[in-house]
């Protein structure tokens, strides 16, 4: 069954049907009850779910992060909602030393089915302590799975996924995308964890991304096209585990890559994928790979310094055209 | 509580065990059979086994880096534990986690973290699952002084004590945090006030007594089986040996150890027992006997173990399920 929503629509259906068919389920979060979430996901569900269910927590992301994990792992499938990256680092010691330890540390005995749901992103100038976008951090840590939801499709079957999955899984879920409104198939079996997909396909060049950027390269690529350029599109959808496989076939085929990531450039997932294309693809590469990130600033409040900043169309169509040697 | 002489023999040759257990860990490590940090948990054996005592088989522990001690009373062997400081695959935690990260889902001990303060939360969230459960079960979270500077000690009290939850937090106050005294950076130095100030029922008491820990524990799980509500005891003790294996104790006196191992568990229980009149029934040489025939059995299994194969390292990152 089709039906066009919302993405905030879609997170929250996912919510409702995870917790109407498992009583174990249950969200966890600042404001996600009285206040209806911070962005309006949860609006709802505490009437439908009671208090019980539905949990407040004081501004305790540390504790109430670190009680998932505990809730988790004593039979409960605990959603947490961290209402955004930025405050995710006052539960980092949770999400890393214990999220994503303890079934190693254990020698296997306890696994930590938690979910954990955050905000990130920049681009609604907050300025730079509300603006990061740190979901390729999180995914250097073994341990950990971390998802990029883009469209509403996603945003509805991650979350499934994840609360099947008997590991800890990190949901990054764009805060501009949850306006932005496509069609839901609630029928369709989910994409599994780690696998991207090939968006839109082309023969000239692999355009990598996820999260919000995919729809800033569908923007470029609409002028891309005009000028000739066939452009294949794949939206990693996971940064933890990153589909190898996907990759590389697509650069078999374009033999010219850009990724496109709103991450800054040092240390992130675009250099990552850069160097596992070199360890697997590099003769296949006709060209050296290019990529857009954040450039490497806190981000500006200053709206034409923090559009400048973070990746756009326009940016991209440019390095596209460079990597494609035409001008 | 009544101490009758079968408690008294069994609380007397857990705490002897421990107290052995962690001397043979001495004279591994400096053999080099043990690696790693070894934090040893001498001078403080009342508090694991009085609060031990307390629990049924259901309940859960969560614990610190220094948790020979309440390993060894929880009943797990001091086979597995031994061949986990060795880092063999026969280890509580397959060699996977070390002295500090000890565990064991028979007896339902979760750790051995060390983070300090790291597994309040956990005990916020495994006595919250409960709770959801209706599973009348109680969760024992210990940690020592140092953890009560941490924020999440304080984010934690505030949620169990909000949410009701049922949790004896334990507070080992050896009066210093790796090397710095307690009154050097702690404003109120009387641990229980904090907890009391979340409404917690919260209570001090003499750690170096294992007939005070107990009666406390009991008590206070009793109260948290009938009411589902937090308690807090803060047990006053002292570390008789260094932080660990590296620590060359220059922060605190010889004179004050001195003193503080005249009042050692062992010490106090031994005068009580014989006040009592049950000293003279216990047979200190057979206890002793039988700790070294275990402790000697642990050593050889652990020497016999195995090692985890290498094409297993990565085992264990996520679950092996195919859940695709």
């Amino acid at each position: 069954m089709d039906n066009i929503i919302t993405y905030r629509e879609a997170v929250r259906e996912s919510i409702r049907k995870a917790m109407q068919e498992d009583e174990r389920v249950f969200l966890m979060g600042e404001d996600v009850g009285h206040y209806g979430g911070c962005f309006a996901v949860s609006k709802g569900l505490l009437d439908e779910f009671t208090d019980k269910r539905i949990i407040d927590t004081p501004l305790s992301e540390s504790a109430f992060t670190g009680a998932g994990i505990g809730a988790a792992m004593n039979g409960m499938r605990p959603i947490v909602e961290i209402m955004t990256v930025n405050f995710s680092l006052l539960a980092l010691d949770q999400i890393m030393n214990n999220a994503a330890t303890l079934l190693y540390m254990s020698g296997g005995q306890f696994n930590v089915p938690l979910v954990i749901r955050m905000a990130t992103g920049g681009g609604k100038q907050l300025g730079a302590q509300h603006s990061h976008s740190l979901e390729g951090w999180f995914a250097h840590i073994p341990g950990l799975k971390v998802l990029t939801p883009a469209t509403v499709q996603d945003a509805y079957d991650m979350l499934t996924l994840a609360l099947a999955d008997p590991d800890p899984v990190l949901i990054f879920e764009n805060s501009l995308l949850y306006n932005s409104k496509g069609s839901l198939d609630t029928k369709v079996t989910p994409l599994a964890i780690g696998k991207a997909q090939v968006y839109k396909e082309g023969k000239d060049i692999t355009i990598l991304t996820y999260g919000i950027n995919l729809f800033k390269v569908l923007e470029a690529v609409e002028s891309l096209e005009k000028e000739g350029i066939a452009v294949e599109v794949i939206d990693l959808r996971s940064l933890r585990p990153l589909d190898d496989e996907t990759i590389m076939k697509s650069i078999k085929k374009t033999h010219k890559v850009i990724i496109v990531d709103e991450g800054w450039k040092s240390g992130s997932i675009s250099a990552e994928i850069m160097a596992r294309i070199n360890e697997q693809a590099f003769y296949e590469l006709d060209t050296p790979m290019a990529r857009v990130c954040t450039v490497e600033v806190p981000l500006p409040f200053a709206k034409h310094l923090e559009d400048e900043a973070l990746p756009h169309a326009k940016k991209i169509v440019d390095v596209v055209k460079k990597v494609m040697g035409v001008s | 509580m009544e101490l009758n002489l079968t408690k008294a023999k069994e609380f007397y040759y857990q705490m002897l065990l421990i107290r052995r257990f962690e001397e043979k860990c001495i004279e591994l490590y400096s053999k080099q059979k043990i690696g790693g940090f070894l934090h040893l948990y001498i001078g403080e054996e009342a508090i694991a086994v009085g609060v031990m005592n307390a629990l049924s088989e259901d309940d859960a522990v969560l614990a610190t880096y220094r948790e020979h001690g309440q390993a060894l009373a929880r009943g797990i062997s001091a086979k597995s534990i031994m061949a986990e400081l060795f880092g063999k695959m026969e280890g509580c935690s397959r060699g996977r986690g070390g002295s500090m990260h000890l565990f064991d889902a028979k007896t339902r001990f979760y750790g051995g973290s060390a983070i300090v303060a790291g597994a309040l939360p956990l005990a916020v969230g495994m006595a919250l699952a409960d709770k959801m459960q209706n599973k009348n079960r109680v969760t024992v979270c210990i940690f020592g002084d140092g953890a009560v500077a941490e924020g999440e000690f304080h984010e934690s009290l505030n949620l169990a004590a909000l949410w009701k939850l049922p949790i004896l937090f334990v507070c080992e106050n050896n009066r210093y945090a790796m090397g710095t005294a307690l009154k050097l950076t702690e404003s109120e130095t009387e641990i229980y006030k904090k907890a009391a100030s979340y409404k917690i029922h919260s209570k001090q008491v003499d750690g170096m007594s294992v007939i005070d820990v107990a009666k406390a524990s009991k008590r206070a799980v009793e109260d948290i089986r009938e009411n589902g509500e937090p308690i807090f005891l803060e047990c006053l003790t002292y570390r008789f040996r260094a932080h660990s294996m590296f620590d060359a104790e220059l922060y605190r006196e010889k004179a004050e150890v001195k003193e503080w191992k005249e009042k050692g568990p062992l010490v106090v229980f031994e005068e009580k027992l014989k006040e009592m009149g049950l000293w003279s029934e216990i047979d200190v040489q057979e206890i002793e006997n039988e700790i070294a025939s275990v402790i000697d059995e642990a050593v050889e299994f652990a020497e016999n173990g195995t090692l985890e194969p290498i094409k297993d390292l990565e085992k264990f990152v996520y679950s092996e399920v195919n859940h695709g």
